[in-house]
């Protein structure tokens, strides 16, 4: 009788894991994280699609219909066409219309002033950390000065000055934003910019800007993600709670907050859903973000994956 | 005209405590295709000289003085610019550490392929080409595969072997190796030091190794420069320094070795120089050893004995006998 040979394990050295196939990987390990994912790309495809999905456009006055106002949620339409399946606003809106379209503008603003506010976050942070000495000590100064002033004062004071619209919006968001990612870069930067490699990349006879964006910075990505993810939920309620205050954005785009701030009159008078239901669509929203920007906090650091 | 001519070259650190003499008018030469070993303990001055040299002192330190000519080019008066191009390209280093020397999230590849194209404009083939050999000629099996690899997928020992082809990859002039085997396991030390010779000897580039191991210095350099408190102390051909030493404290190095194969060496023990290197920030005001010296006299604890030059030299005044 022959021996059979157990099968060698292949080392496959041509494919060797990437970073990002490695979080990924750890990423999906974790529930919650899946979970708060599973929604966040649910509410993120429902938001891109509103035009395609929503039952109404609820920007069109001409499929808005006053007589139709106040509708409870499963409500029918007079005309028996369709199901008003989270009821009506006080114009005659359809609710579940509304809230995708507001789920839209308000993800879309969260998203795009937390990559803005990471731009230039990234630009001055950087350019800190390589100057060192008095740029550095000037522009932290800056930087300690936007962080103790409170972010919804200067977001109130700019929109004030500014006045409405998602462009002033947008730039405000930023102006609160960016000292945020600014002091993250520059902590970040240090810590690699004494290390063995940028040493190395400096003896390889490379210049400094090539070392802090090809060297440097990639080796920060891990904290950014976590900050970037964080500063998009607070981005979306900042975002809200300016609308709600009626400084945000204008009626003609209503995000959530906008949504919540229109239904607030309405609450005590037991038409709950005007408000309520562009209330859960921004926490689910918020909660979701949140929570995966928790769980890669956890998977990027091995310390704290257990 | 040799390839290196470093002349009483000083190299200082501003602190808030003073300013500290890293380097003490340090002077040698090295020809091409030739080793130089600089030994010495820790705080001696051997790394400030390679990154001296390199041009990488990090603030608070610089270059107060001396002269520095490589290839007939006077680099103390050199731009930014100008070491720039040199780096990498017809002087390199490896460092210490190759955990820490390679960027983690970098492909191996691309980190070799950069220090090509930052100093050439060769098509892409042509440095993929480059690094293939380069990972080829220090002894790495696959380097196509390899060079898809991730620092963090590679030994402790390959790193090194990587960051070894990072140095030899443009063919440069000179190699200066910062402890490059101190990391490393004893038998993959051994690998390392003898195919490292095997590169100088091929290619004739003149390597400068730093080690603090002047046992390594017998197999690999052909000459040696003992540096102690940021002096060159003594400085010759490999074999005449080690068959004769003329510094106390040279041959206070070459006794700490131990030496297993050598009769009576069983059971005795192993010797050891008293005392410990004077802080850079109070030296003595004589011979910087005087302290720990069992040669001193009077003399030395007051006057310190002249810097150093030359094929064969020592900063002593009584010097041990020729052997």
């Amino acid at each position: 009788m022959t021996m059979q040979t157990p099968a060698i394990p292949k080392f496959d050295a041509a494919l060797p894991e990437t970073p990002w196939r490695l979080l990924a990987r750890r990423f999906a390990r974790r529930r919650a994280g899946m979970i708060a994912a599973g929604f966040l790309l649910l509410l993120t495809v429902l938001a891109l699609s509103a035009p395609l999905i929503a039952p109404q456009n609820p920007y069109d006055l001409g499929q808005v219909w006053i007589m139709e106002n106040e509708k409870p949620p499963l409500a029918t339409s007079s005309d028996g066409a369709h199901t008003y399946l989270l009821g009506t606003d006080g114009a005659g809106r359809d609710m579940a219309s509304a809230i995708l379209y507001g789920l839209r503008i308000s993800l879309g603003i969260g998203v795009v002033s937390a990559l803005a506010a990471l731009a230039v976050g990234v630009v001055v942070g950087l350019a800190a950390a390589y100057a060192g000495g008095r740029i550095d000590a000037l522009l932290m100064r800056i930087v300690d000065v936007q962080l103790s002033l409170p972010t919804i004062l200067v977001a109130l004071v700019l929109l004030a000055v500014l006045g409405q619209g998602v462009d002033k919006t947008l730039m405000a968001l930023v102006l609160v934003q960016w000292a945020t990612f600014a002091r993250n870069v520059r902590g970040a930067a240090l810590v690699e910019r004494n290390k063995d490699y940028v040493e190395a990349a400096m003896g390889q006879g490379l210049p400094a800007w090539r070392i802090m964006l090809r060297h440097v910075l990639p080796n920060c990505v891990a904290p950014l993600i976590v900050t970037t993810t964080n500063q998009m939920a607070n981005a979306i309620t900042l975002e809200a709670t300016m609308s709600f205050l009626g400084i945000g954005l204008p009626q003609t785009e209503p995000s959530l907050g906008l949504l919540i701030s229109n239904g607030f009159d309405y609450v005590l008078s037991h038409q709950y859903w005007i408000s309520v239901f562009p209330g859960v669509a921004l926490v689910l929203l918020v909660v979701s973000i949140s929570v995966v920007g928790d769980q890669l906090r956890v998977v990027l650091n091995p310390k704290l994956d257990a | 005209m040799a390839l290196l001519e470093v002349s009483a070259l000083v190299t200082e650190f501003h602190t808030a405590a003073g300013v500290v003499r890293a380097l003490d008018r340090v002077s040698f030469s090295l020809e091409r295709g030739k080793v130089l070993a600089i030994v010495g303990e820790s705080g001696s001055g051997k790394s400030v000289t390679a990154f001296s040299l390199m041009n990488l002192l990090d603030h608070p330190g610089r270059i107060a003085s001396g002269e520095i000519v490589f290839r007939g080019e006077d680099l103390r008066s050199a731009t930014e610019s100008r070491w720039r191009a040199l780096r990498g390209d017809r002087m390199a280093m490896v460092f210490q550490d190759p955990m820490m020397s390679l960027n983690p999230v970098m492909r191996i590849g691309d980190q070799l392929a950069e220090t090509v194209a930052i100093h050439h404009r060769n098509s892409r083939n042509e440095v993929n080409g480059q690094v293939e050999e380069a990972l080829r000629k220090v002894g790495i099996a696959a380097p196509r595969e390899r060079m898809r690899a991730y620092p963090h997928e590679l030994s402790g020992g390959m790193r090194q072997r990587v960051a070894i082809a990072n140095a030899i990859i443009n063919r440069p002039d000179l190699i200066i190796a910062d402890e490059p085997t101190t990391a490393l396991d004893v038998t993959i030390q051994a690998q390392i030091l003898y195919e490292m010779k095997q590169l100088v000897q091929t290619s004739g580039t003149a390597l400068i190794w730093i080690t603090h191991d002047i046992g390594v210095v017998k197999d690999l350099a052909d000459e040696v420069c003992v540096m102690y408190a940021g002096r060159v102390i003594e400085q010759g051909l490999v074999a005449d320094v080690l068959a004769s030493p003329r510094h106390p404290y040279t041959r206070g190095l070459i006794d700490s070795l131990p030496n297993a194969g050598a009769a009576g060496a069983r059971g005795r023990r192993l010797y050891s120089i008293p005392g410990s290197t004077p802080p850079l920030l109070a030296l003595p005001p004589g011979c910087t050893f005087a302290p720990r010296c069992s040669r001193a006299a009077p003399l030395c604890a007051t006057v310190p004995p002249a810097a150093i030059e030359g094929e064969r030299a020592f900063r002593c005044f009584y010097p041990l006998e020729v052997a």
